[in-house]
């Protein structure tokens, strides 16, 4: 176990200049929450792979932080970030709106029919 | 020998951990579309939210245990209050959840887990480390924490006692080590600079100030 609690260098990534990415001091991003990271890492990982370019992102990212009605603190950056990639997945033909969408229930579903004390699995929702 | 504090009270009724929110459930959508699509894996994702989590999360914690190092009143009232005295330091959960601190002492040390899930004290320690969700820690947290501690290197005599902290949705758990030998005279960022994450979690030790050069 002690093997894991090794610091990993960070990856440097071009979207670490995405606008408004919340920052510490040091210039390294902050999550307020485990499912930013994880939908930060998603990005950074499909923009390595080539499935879209800088430009694409930057673009997808800017039409929703400057869409009308966000939060005066910025505390909904995130809440951005993952409708600019859900926006890009369902572009780029990788899955369809509704089919993303019957996946968010899903995991709901199987969240609400998940026992106490095991963890949240798709296969759990009762509907799939 | 070992205690486990359930803090997981029949009093919450159903209200529980398994439950997603909206954005928790979308990114969970996105993640299975683009597994199956093979273009993503679990873990080089976990790979990425390690990295940032071990470099950037953990200083909010320190502070606190650093103050309470040095400042007794303001040790008195994490011990009596530790979501006040937390979020007088301007560290606040975004989800409401309670704070409570628990102290190691010569004779007692603290550790904690979830063995739900992974709830976690966000604020003051960022992201949850890989090894904290993973279900071997999470089962073996309770029945052999001193198996499980050891295998993060630490030793304890068998005299100390160890006691489990069951983290909840609702509170969550910090641990402020022992103060490390030979820091008398040290101001708060130097202690700050001993206290690493593992040892909030209870799975370490401060450093001793030699540790750090």
């Amino acid at each position: 176990m002690n093997t894991l609690s090794s610091t990993p260098a960070l990856p440097r990534s071009p979207l670490l200049a995405s606008a408004e990415l919340p920052r510490s001091r040091e210039g390294d991003p902050v999550f307020a929450e485990p499912w930013q990271a994880v939908a930060f890492a998603m990005t950074v990982r499909l923009h390595e792979q080539g499935v879209f370019s800088w430009s694409e992102w930057a673009e997808a990212l800017s039409a929703e932080l400057y869409k009308p009605g966000r939060r005066a603190d910025g505390s909904d950056y995130y809440d951005c970030w993952v409708a600019a990639l859900s926006r890009l997945v369902t572009e780029l033909s990788i899955a369809s709106g509704p089919e993303l969408e019957a996946l968010v229930t899903s995991w709901q579903r199987a969240a609400e029919a998940t026992p106490h004390g095991t963890p949240i699995a798709l296969a759990n929702d009762p509907l799939r | 020998m070992s205690e486990h504090h359930h803090g997981h009270g029949d009093d919450h009724g159903h209200h529980h951990d398994n439950h997603l929110t909206d954005m928790e459930a979308r990114v969970k959508a996105l993640e299975t579309v683009l597994t199956e699509k093979g273009l993503i894996d679990p873990a080089a994702i976990d790979a990425i939210v390690d990295a940032y989590e071990t470099k950037v999360g953990p200083r909010n914690g320190a502070r606190v245990v650093a103050k309470a190092w040095s400042d007794a009143d303001f040790a008195d009232w994490l011990r009596r209050d530790a979501t006040a005295a937390i979020a007088s330091l301007g560290f606040t959960g975004r989800q409401g959840e309670h704070m409570r601190a628990v102290f190691n002492t010569p004779e007692t040390h603290n550790l904690i887990v979830c063995t739900l899930c992974s709830c976690y004290p966000w604020a003051v320690l960022g992201l949850p480390p890989v090894w904290y969700k993973a279900a071997p820690y999470r089962s073996r947290a309770v029945i052999d924490p001193r198996g499980v501690l050891a295998e993060f290197g630490l030793e304890l005599s068998p005299e100390k006692k160890v006691r489990v902290w069951d983290s909840t949705a609702e509170l969550r758990y910090l641990v402020v080590p022992e103060r490390p030998e030979g820091t008398d005279g040290f101001g708060e960022d130097a202690l700050a600079e001993l206290v690493t994450r593992d040892s909030m979690i209870g799975t370490g030790l401060a450093l001793s100030p030699e540790g750090v050069r």
